[in-house]
């Protein structure tokens, strides 16, 4: 009996059992990983070129292509970033921008979301006549160029007595945090169920209590997206920088431009990557450890904004 | 029974209005008093200190007539169309081959995102140095053989702008993949599974159903590039410095320029006025389409 | 003639095992619903069917063709979606033909099924509507249509009532027993409302962590559930159950829980019921009886009234008993008080009884 179902034809063909049939070097896949890793080769080659160029010696970068690894690697071209590149007349260095960023960026962060986080809460749960007006103008404010603000800002700032100081730096990013910052915190809590904020209320709990004992304990993921955001953007920014702060008391950003393409001196590329690496360290890190946060809090900042 | 006092109604929900206190003082003072401010004395002949004293329309007058300025206008319309295009559809592709359920999706999601995290100067320096002549992309084709390879961006004004939009694409296609991937994902897996079921085939798919579905998501995604085309300013300091001569100018460097350096305020009030408007352009028809439909239902 | 014919099933997902060695057989034109608590596995299999979902081992059979290696398009199927998944920007019409025209149905042809499908379904006067202008109930007669365009052999239901209010449901549950009896197709239909399952199938088929606890007609799984599981998961109420032992002769078994004895004469086993089993005992609220006299010896016993609840037609009261609590479902038309004392009587003929180890049917 075997022997006359082996021979009847089509039944020798492979019965279909199981999971369907799948090539691993099918068209498909060959197409969407080619792709995939082409692309992402693009997006590495700046990375790796920056990093190469760092560890070159000038000789080496003078002659070799900006690809090839590096022959010697040699750390001293970071040691000089940091500690004696020259701008105009200052010779020490990234180290003063990153402390002046350092300086910059943790007050500016601890201040714009402890503002927009309360600002945010008010708005979700309190909601009080005029409060949507205030809040669109807000909004829309994220829109309006920071050009049109800039001087008023200055004049805002030289009023105060504290335009060209690290404070006065610091409240203007407590300022532009403050659209994207509350829109955030208020969708959050936005979506805290309301029973929960009535049962306190009824409990006796007043705006402070509720905030600080309720609120505050359960949205801790926000936070961590907020300080994600606040913080590599403080990092990055360059014009507040250019605009509200004087030499002594320039952020790393505003500093490195100056180094790089300072027009004095003979150029030193090497150098000039080192110092670029070590300015993106910062938000690098921050984007590396938080991972998956920094996704969600760019597309909760974005989608919803 | 004790007589109740009314309550005073400017006292109510008192703590939520001075939490508040920051916000209204922001959104009045700086956001709508400040532009308000720019606005006004765009129309004065403010030179080194703002100074009431009404001259009209000059100052847009001797804007528009401006080479640079006018230089400056047309990159932004150049680099802004590419850039929104190139960002769209390389965002977007992205995204569908992420969507694809792939293996290493998180670790290709990170290597696109990357660059995103950081800053513009950052960008700009070292996109400068790969475009370099001299040591950079140029120079290393000629060493493999192609001694005629001409790519200079940087030092020709023809296309000094492209060699910005290169810059720009590599750091901020990421996010716009980004979003344009949760926006596929939030399409109902459902639908997928009756399109399979129909037998459609995936491009037609997306082409006919999920593009057509994503309609809000690009039109964020547009409000958002579009924002920051007009911010355009840290990458070409950092990159080109505005030059070769004034080949790569835009306006948001024009204003800095002439607000800081060269001492003319009114100028630099009447270009980022300019700004403004070309900003809500933008933005007031999206308002309007987002936030009129929503209260209509 | 089976329609559709699943052999030796298994699904994993990495390391979990989300069906196991599954085998079904559904008849031509049988209405079969698979039933389950959310994560049975219903709904997986549905997909798997369907070829939505590849599966680890094991064949499927649609109308004696092997499809275990084929594309959903190409099983002869039509499946309704709970999220209805019409093309939100294509109007019914377009959401009716576009699977046509991507096979190449010619024009006439699909002009004839298109109107064959919104005579069905009555949907004639929304065909150029867009699905964001239609009431969900109307979206979903939409979403039968497109599974009825297809013109196949078996339409595959995934929890199609689920995002519907309950009024609109039971009208929609009719009009698919209704589609049914009209078309003679094969159905299989995931749900987790045991009322769905009870009044659409010919068959049900019980799930519970990637297994098939129960295959059998609608009255026979409420009447004689097969496992405990089964016994809980269906009726509403739900069912008493008395854990206790086997008392008295072979002849004639005696449940004995404490205080409480029930004869079990006329409980209908294969197995013998050897004194000392320890079992589980199950009435559904329906089969006790309230009596103010005492019934027959053996079957009756008298219980304390604690809770009255009126439902409308009829009245579930709840009652101890020997220390445990008990409800039967009575006529509306008398209210008991709290405390009142009064008799029940079993029928052990409608009883279930359950190994305690097993959890299986005596």
């Amino acid at each position: 009996m075997a022997d006359v179902a082996e021979i009847s034809g089509p039944q020798t063909a492979i019965e279909p059992r199981g999971a369907r049939p799948r090539h691993a070097f099918s068209r498909r896949n060959i197409f969407i990983y080619g792709t995939l890793i082409l692309v992402a080769v693009y997006y590495l080659i700046p990375l790796y070129v920056m990093v190469v160029t760092s560890l070159k010696g000038m000789p080496e970068v003078r002659l070799g292509n900006i690809f090839s690894p590096p022959m010697e690697i040699t750390f001293e071209p970071w040691v000089k970033a940091w500690s004696s590149a020259c701008t105009g007349l200052n010779c020490d260095g990234l180290s003063r921008g990153f402390w002046n960023s350092v300086r910059i960026t943790v007050p500016s962060v601890i201040l714009s979301i402890a503002i927009a986080s309360v600002n945010g809460y008010a708005l979700a749960n309190w909601r009080f006549k005029g409060a949507d007006i205030f809040f669109t103008v807000l909004i829309v404010g994220a829109f309006i160029p920071y050009q049109v603000m800039i001087y008023p800002i200055v004049i805002l700032l030289r009023e105060i007595g504290i335009y060209g100081s690290l404070s006065g730096l610091v409240l203007v990013h407590a300022i532009f945090g403050m659209p994207i910052m509350t829109l955030l915190f208020r969708n959050y809590f936005a979506a805290v169920p309301e029973e929960l904020f009535k049962a306190a209320r009824v409990d006796g709990a007043g705006f402070w209590a509720i905030y600080l004992k309720i609120m505050l304990p359960m949205s801790l993921p926000i936070f961590v997206v907020a300080i994600i955001l606040q913080t590599t953007g403080i990092w990055n920014d360059f014009l507040f920088g250019v605009v509200y702060t004087r030499p002594d008391t320039y952020p790393m950003t505003v500093q490195l431009n100056n180094i790089v393409n300072s027009v004095q001196g003979v150029k030193e590329y090497n150098v000039n990557m080192a110092a670029t690496i070590l300015t993106g360290l910062v938000p690098l890190i921050v984007y590396f450890v938080s991972g998956r946060l920094f996704v969600r809090g760019i597309a909760a900042g974005a989608v919803k904004g | 029974m004790p007589q109740q006092k009314r309550p005073i109604r400017l006292l109510r929900n008192l703590n939520a209005k001075i939490a508040a206190v920051p916000m209204m003082l922001t959104a009045t003072f700086v956001f709508a008093g400040g532009s308000l401010w720019t606005v006004l004395y765009s129309f004065t002949s403010s030179k080194l200190l703002p100074r009431f004293s009404f001259v009209g329309a000059e100052q847009y007058e001797r804007l528009w007539a401006a080479p640079r300025w006018n230089v400056a206008v047309e990159n932004l319309f150049i680099y802004g169309a590419l850039s929104l295009i190139f960002q769209f559809v390389i965002g977007f592709l992205l995204a569908a081959l992420l969507d694809q359920k792939i293996r290493f999706e998180d670790t290709f999601r990170t290597i696109f995102l990357y660059p995103f995290a950081l800053s513009f100067v950052v960008t700009g320096l070292v996109w400068q140095w790969i475009l370099n002549p001299d040591f950079g992309v140029q120079s290393v084709v000629r060493s493999l053989g192609w001694t005629n390879f001409e790519f200079n961006p940087l030092y020709d004004a023809d296309i000094v702008i492209f060699g910005i939009l290169i810059a720009a694409l590599w750091q901020g296609t990421g996010l716009i993949m980004c979003l344009m991937l949760a926006g596929l994902r939030g399409i109902d897996e459902d639908i997928w599974k009756a399109s399979r079921v129909d037998g459609i085939p995936t491009w037609k798919t997306y082409l006919f159903i999920v593009i057509p579905m994503m309609r809000p998501v690009f039109i964020t995604t547009l409000v958002i590039i579009a924002s920051g085309i007009v911010r355009v300013y840290d990458l070409v300091v950092a990159q080109t410095g505005g030059g070769p001569g004034i080949a790569s100018e835009v306006p948001a460097k024009y204003v800095y320029d002439y607000m800081f350096h060269a001492q003319n305020l009114g100028q630099g009030f009447a270009a980022s006025t300019m700004m403004l408007l070309s900003v809500a352009v933008v933005v007031v028809p999206w308002a309007y389409l987002e936030f009129g439909r929503r209260r209509h239902g | 003639m089976t329609s559709v014919s699943i052999k030796d099933l298994s699904l994993e997902f990495g390391a979990v095992s989300v069906l196991k060695d599954l085998n079904l057989d559904v008849g031509d034109g049988e209405f079969l619903v698979l039933l389950g608590p959310s994560g049975c596995g219903k709904s997986t299999l549905l997909n798997c069917i369907a070829g939505l979902l590849d599966i680890t081992d094991g064949q499927i059979f649609i109308k004696g063709k092997n499809v275990t290696w084929e594309e959903p398009k190409d099983r002869g199927i039509g499946m309704v979606f709970q999220s209805y998944a019409l093309y939100p920007q294509m109007s019914v019409r377009g959401n009716l033909t576009f699977g046509l025209k991507n096979a190449g149905v010619p024009r006439d042809e699909i002009a004839r099924r298109i109107e064959r499908a919104a005579n069905i379904l009555q949907i004639e006067p929304l065909l150029d509507r867009r699905p964001g202008q239609l009431s969900g109930g109307q979206r979903q007669r939409v979403a039968i249509g497109r599974a009825l365009v297809r013109d196949v052999d078996v339409f595959l239901f995934d929890e199609p009532l689920s995002n519907l209010d309950a009024k609109l449901r039971s009208e929609l549950r009719v009009e698919i027993k209704r589609l049914h009896q009209q078309l003679a197709n094969t159905m299989i239909y995931v749900t987790h409302d045991q009322i769905e399952a009870l009044t659409l199938a010919d068959r049900i088929a019980v799930m519970k962590g990637g297994l098939i606890q129960q295959l059998d007609e609608p009255l026979t799984i409420y009447n004689r559930p097969r496992n405990l599981f089964v016994a809980s998961f269906i009726g509403s109420p739900a069912m008493n159950f008395i854990k206790g032992e086997i008392t008295g002769t072979n002849g004639s078994p005696v449940f004995r829980a404490g205080d409480l004895t029930i004869s079990l004469a006329g409980y209908e086993t294969q197995q013998s019921l050897a004194p000392g089993h320890c079992v589980i005992l199950g009435f559904r609220p329906e089969h006790i009886t309230i009596s103010d006299v005492p019934g027959p010896a053996g079957r009756s016993c008298e219980a304390v009234v604690d809770l009255d609840e009126p439902m409308g037609a009829d009245s579930l009261v709840w009652l101890k008993v020997a220390g445990k609590a008990i409800s039967v479902r009575v006529d509306s038309g008398r209210r008991y008080q709290p405390g009142e004392k009064v008799f029940l009587i079993f029928n052990p003929a409608m009883a279930s009884l359950f190994d305690v180890a097993t959890e299986n049917r005596i």
